[in-house]
């Protein structure tokens, strides 16, 4: 240990980081009770891989694969939904109860609110309608764009499955091709194959 | 400011931590990073995004601190000279950290060589921020930042070592 006092204060204390955590905890806790916060966030393993579950004071607004590059949709959400984003707090500690159940095959569904602000127009109709898609079956695009009121959309039903804020609770992964191929995925095709799979199985 | 605030508390947290702890001492640190983090967090939108931050964070911590000894002295009656700057303070009994007795030292320091040291030694921020932080020129903060760093030298010395290192 040096005795340079220059350098001592610059110097990490012990118990430093214990207690930095501490006060990041409590500054989450204050700042949701006085709804300061835009976004709060936290990290969830999957056989998936990591997912990045967001949430506004509505809802859940964010669901992300680490393909999609988490860093990057958080600056995306301090621009499209405000920058008053913390991680932590219990406000997304259901929804990683369902999808931790939803990975077991123990749920088929998601019942917690979710803040849809990311989609708008004919994408938010094909959302909902995604919503109706019962689990373990598949639509392909044709039947999704019919579904959603507008027949010849169908590159615009695959925009919105590709641009889905909320995917697996909002399951575009049950939409595929008219011959019975994949299509895409925005959480790379590995990971549409298991959910589809993990939903027949179930 | 678009960029989400956890990285504000990320890049930053720390170092306003010791900020804190170098102005008003380890027991009231906490108390004036959480009103800091807490302020920031509500005006951070409002940031221009190429703002320097830390400087920003700073200048917070500055002003939550004033708050902070202003709500302690009601509390107490204030000490006006402490005796010695090895004894520890009466107020912060429960910390034992290795390295309490330089806080001690820095407790000890003149208020504005305190503050300069705190925000250019512990900071980081170059002479004229600080100076407009604490108020007067550039000048005398680098003088007064220069002389609490040679007091620490005196008062500090754990080993009875003195570093040459300037």
């Amino acid at each position: 240990m040096s005795d340079n006092p220059i350098q001592l204060l610059t110097e990490p204390a012990s118990g430093e980081d214990e207690r930095l955590a501490a006060l990041h905890a409590a500054l989450v806790t204050r700042a949701s009770a006085e709804s300061s916060l835009d976004v709060t966030y936290r990290l969830l393993d999957s056989p998936v891989g990591p997912l990045l579950l967001a949430a506004t004071e509505n809802g859940v607004v964010r669901v992300a694969f680490e393909i999609e590059d988490h860093d990057r949709v958080l600056e995306s959400l301090g621009s499209s939904v405000g920058s008053r984003i913390l991680r932590g707090g219990v406000r997304l500690d259901p929804l990683a109860r369902e999808l931790d159940d939803y990975f077991a095959g123990r749920r088929q569904g998601f019942d917690v609110p979710l803040d849809l602000r990311l989609a708008r127009g004919f994408r938010l109709t094909v959302l909902r309608h995604l919503g109706e898609i019962p689990y373990g079956s598949t639509e392909s695009y044709g039947e999704v764009a019919v579904a959603s009121g507008s027949p010849r959309a169908v590159r615009a039903v695959g925009s919105a499955c590709a641009t889905n804020p909320l995917p697996i609770i909002v399951p575009c992964h049950r939409v595929v091709r008219s011959d019975g191929s994949l299509g895409g995925y925005l959480g790379g095709l590995p990971t549409k194959k298991r959910l589809l799979a993990l939903e027949r199985a179930a | 400011m678009k960029r989400p605030f956890e990285q504000a508390v990320t890049e930053h947290g720390a170092v306003v931590l010791r900020v804190c702890r170098a102005v008003l001492g380890p027991t009231e640190a906490d108390d004036a990073w959480s009103e800091t983090f807490l302020s920031a967090l509500r005006a951070w939108p409002d940031l221009p995004d190429d703002a320097n931050v830390r400087a920003w964070l700073v200048t917070i911590a500055h002003r939550k601190a004033v708050d902070v000894a202003r709500a302690g002295a009601r509390r107490a009656v204030p000490v006006a000279v402490v005796p010695d700057a090895t004894a520890p303070r009466a107020d912060q009994p429960e910390e034992a950290l290795p390295d309490g007795d330089l806080w001690t030292a820095v407790a000890a320091l003149p208020e504005k060589q305190r503050l300069c040291v705190a925000y250019h030694h512990v900071a980081g921020l170059p002479h004229p921020e600080v100076a407009r932080i604490v108020g007067g020129t550039p000048a005398a903060a680098r003088r007064a930042a220069a002389d609490g760093i040679a007091r620490l030298r005196s008062t500090y010395a754990p080993h009875g070592r003195v570093s040459t290192h300037v």
